[in-house]
């Protein structure tokens, strides 16, 4: 998906809520934002959340790295076998259709660009579309990258989920990131509980904000920001 | 050549010290307990290990972790909630740590068994991950040079064996044996059911018997 030019002929009112986005809300938006007939991958933590909002009319169909396609939802009481479960080692259901691959099958679906859309948690995003999402960079801890790099790298879009200020009030959005990267100008989309924003090449767009106007929003961000144009959907 | 073994003692009994092992499992998933008990037992140490974790709570990869058996790990992904002998291990600064991206991982192994001496791949490029290696300009984007994962033995868990050594996988089990069993010089594996020959279809065959040398029916 392209990033829309910016047509301030066209610029519509953006705030679609009058309260920030909780959990279950961004989730909710996330999935009706994947486009019917998608491959998508969902990481861990949060993003695990939009497959619950998923509809079945969408025919979207779920790819876990740890070798399937046509992932279902958690699995609860009998269901539960040891022998299938997600990048989160829960365990899971297979849905008809399903398919299990190895692990080099499952990366090349990655890398080999043929995932529609992954959608991960992040630390940092940098107004470019660089990603931090896999390591603090303290020095006493330990680091642990999974399939985060190659999520980044290779899916055709990668749409963040995450909150846009930290505990502290700092802002995740940032002109540069100061955690180190998991890739460079690979985010395509940022949904946050504040707004949502298009990143790229040419800067940060924002879509819809939620429980504040533009103007508030960008004092809380440190990156220039402009309404996206009425087709930036 | 294909060895059908009684016991998991006897099938890990030639594991030396300072050997390369590679170990199936994505977590709990396809990791072969058994055979991993069989190596604390046979008191194999200096142990490289490939795997795509460190161990998690009180069983398999992580017992050998625990017991000061392996030297240097090579993983993605070996902080978890409970992965607390690795983590014990590695604060302690009594364990090397090779952190690889999984897909590079997954491909470095594949590598390995396919002959190929290298690759250019576009994970990790721009990261930590990749100081200090080789880049090139490819395909439209900056590439990482990465390297092949060879490993003198494989412990592999599959769901069943025929008599050539062909193997089926049961679900997300099957993760990473079939490039495990491709890439070590000498791949074990622990099956629940041993059919004869010509009791898989050819057609649903995973792994091809040829990358199987040893084969042991767990419980």
């Amino acid at each position: 998906m392209s990033i829309p030019t910016n047509d301030q002929a066209s610029v519509r009112t953006i705030q679609t809520s009058e309260t920030p986005l909780g959990r279950d809300d961004l989730a909710r938006l996330v999935a009706k934002d994947i486009t019917p007939g998608s491959f998508v991958n969902l990481g861990i933590g949060q993003p695990t959340l939009v497959s619950n909002y998923l509809q079945p009319e969408q025919n979207v169909t779920l790819h876990t790295e740890n070798g399937m396609l046509g992932m279902g939802p958690e699995a609860t009481g009998d269901q539960i076998d040891g022998d299938l479960i997600n990048a989160g080692k829960i365990p899971v259901t297979e849905l008809p259709g399903a398919s299990y691959f190895h692990h080099a099958d499952s990366f090349a679906i990655m890398r080999g660009g043929h995932l529609d859309i992954c959608v991960l948690g992040a630390f940092q995003v940098s107004a470019t579309g660089d990603l931090a999402n896999w390591h603090t960079g303290a020095p006493d801890a330990i680091p642990a990258v999974g399939g985060a790099m190659d999520l980044a790298t290779g899916a055709k879009d990668v749409f963040v989920m995450m909150t846009l200020l930290t505990r502290d009030g700092a802002s995740k959005l940032v002109e540069t990131c100061t955690y180190p990267l998991t890739g460079i100008g690979c985010v395509t989309r940022v949904y946050t509980d504040k707004a949502v924003f298009l990143t790229g090449p040419d800067g940060v767009q924002v879509r819809e904000t939620f429980g504040c106007t533009l103007e508030e929003l960008q004092d809380m961000v440190p990156v220039p920001l402009r309404a996206a144009s009425a087709d930036g959907s | 050549m294909l060895n059908f073994i009684d016991t998991v003692g006897e099938a890990v009994a030639g594991i030396k010290d300072g050997a390369t092992v590679m170990i199936g499992g994505f977590g709990n998933a396809g990791q072969p307990f058994e055979l991993i008990d069989a190596l604390l037992e046979c008191g194999a140490t200096d142990l490289t290990v490939v795997n795509n974790n460190a161990g998690q709570g009180d069983q398999g990869l992580a017992l050998l972790i625990k017991e000061g058996r392996v030297k240097k790990m090579i993983c993605s992904f070996p902080r978890q909630s409970d992965s607390w002998h690795f983590d014990a291990k590695y604060k302690a600064g009594q364990i090397e740590l090779e952190l690889v991206p999984q897909g590079n991982l997954a491909e470095r192994i594949r590598a390995a068994g396919a002959g190929i001496g290298g690759f250019f791949t576009p994970t990790g490029y721009g990261t930590m991950l990749a100081e200090g290696k080789e880049t090139r300009f490819l395909d439209g984007k900056w590439q990482v040079f990465e390297t092949p994962i060879h490993a003198d033995v494989a412990l592999i868990k599959a769901l069943t064996a025929d008599g050539k050594g062909n193997l089926v996988y049961r679900k997300t089990a099957r993760n990473f044996g079939p490039i495990m069993a491709a890439a070590a010089k000498h791949s074990i594996v622990q099956v629940s059911e041993i059919v004869p020959t010509g009791g898989l279809d050819p057609e649903v065959v995973v792994t091809p018997g040829i990358y199987v040398n040893s084969i042991v029916k767990v419980a």
